[in-house]
């Protein structure tokens, strides 16, 4: 491996590097916060139809 | 075969990504030219291939579909898709960054595969309103096959006229005039498997996402159930 001062930032472009990974990483959280939240209202839902289940199942007994 | 447990490819994908990150930033010299801002490379260009192959991965799908009738086939065209447009839009923007370090601008207009890239873009951009704004399932999923079969098609052409074209002004990583050292190779590589990691992971969560969400659709409506 090559020792670190030869590879850490030196140059007046690490602002445009450290943008581009953070966009990159920022994009990829936006789109596991709303996978989460979409996971959240598929997990209410299967809660509702259970509990309807249920019910219904009581009302039959 | 058995396929891969979500947790199993989230994992590998998490531990591809710190050592694409620790290639990138520990080992790959810096390039002479471009300095530092070269590292943009390690994760612009191999977006930029998987977006493409996923597009690609997108058409062929959809083949698989129109062949079977199969809408599990139609799925994975339209998650295929939907993905590759996520990463476009990730592919533009350090794309843009790298640029302004580069060339002093965010975008510029006389550049082929920049504006071949955005055209491939616009042209995916309206998949999704044509795919939706049909009602009936089976014609949505037929046209939006088409759709992705004639795109997908359009892709590899495209990048062959660019590749063809006589301005070389933006950098190439990969080809015949190709000269990067072997340790920017390798680190590119890992980078490159890394972001197609990201790319499987992301479409598997959005599959089941969508298969679970169609079944409790379905359960929903044989047992006449509201929400």
């Amino acid at each position: 491996m090559n020792p670190l001062a030869t590879t850490l930032p030196e140059h007046s472009n690490d602002g445009y590097v450290a943008a581009a990974y953070i966009v990159f990483f920022a994009i990829v959280l936006i789109y596991v916060a709303i996978m989460a939240v979409r996971l959240g209202r598929v997990e209410r839902k299967v809660r509702d139809l259970s509990a309807q289940e249920r019910e219904k199942e009581r009302e039959t007994v | 075969m058995r396929r891969p447990s979500l947790r199993v490819l989230s994992i590998t994908t998490i531990a591809a990504f710190c050592v694409s990150l620790s290639l990138v930033f520990f080992y790959a010299p810096i390039e002479a030219e471009e300095g530092f801002l070269q590292k943009i490379f390690y994760l612009h260009v191999p977006l930029a291939i998987v977006t493409l192959c996923g597009f690609v991965i997108g058409g062929l799908c959809a083949i698989a579909h129109l062949r079977t009738r199969d809408q599990r086939w139609d799925l994975r065209s339209y998650v295929a898709i939907h993905m590759s447009l996520i990463f476009g839009v990730a592919v533009l923007i350090t794309g843009s960054i790298w640029a302004r370090g580069s060339w002093g601008h965010w975008w510029v207009w006389s550049e082929p595969t920049l504006v071949s890239f955005l055209i491939i873009m616009l042209l995916y951009a309206t998949y999704q309103p044509l795919r939706f704004a049909i009602e009936d399932p089976e014609r949505q999923a037929r046209y939006a096959s088409v759709f992705a079969i004639t795109a997908g098609a359009f892709v590899p052409m495209n990048f062959l006229a660019v590749r063809l074209s006589a301005s070389y002004l933006h950098p190439r990583v990969l080809g015949s005039s190709s000269n990067l050292p072997a340790s920017m190779g390798f680190t590119f590589l890992v980078s490159l498997v890394a972001i197609a990691l990201l790319f499987a992971t992301l479409c598997s969560y959005e599959l089941a996402a969508k298969r679970t969400r169609i079944l409790l659709k379905a359960r929903s409506r044989i047992l006449g159930y509201q929400s």
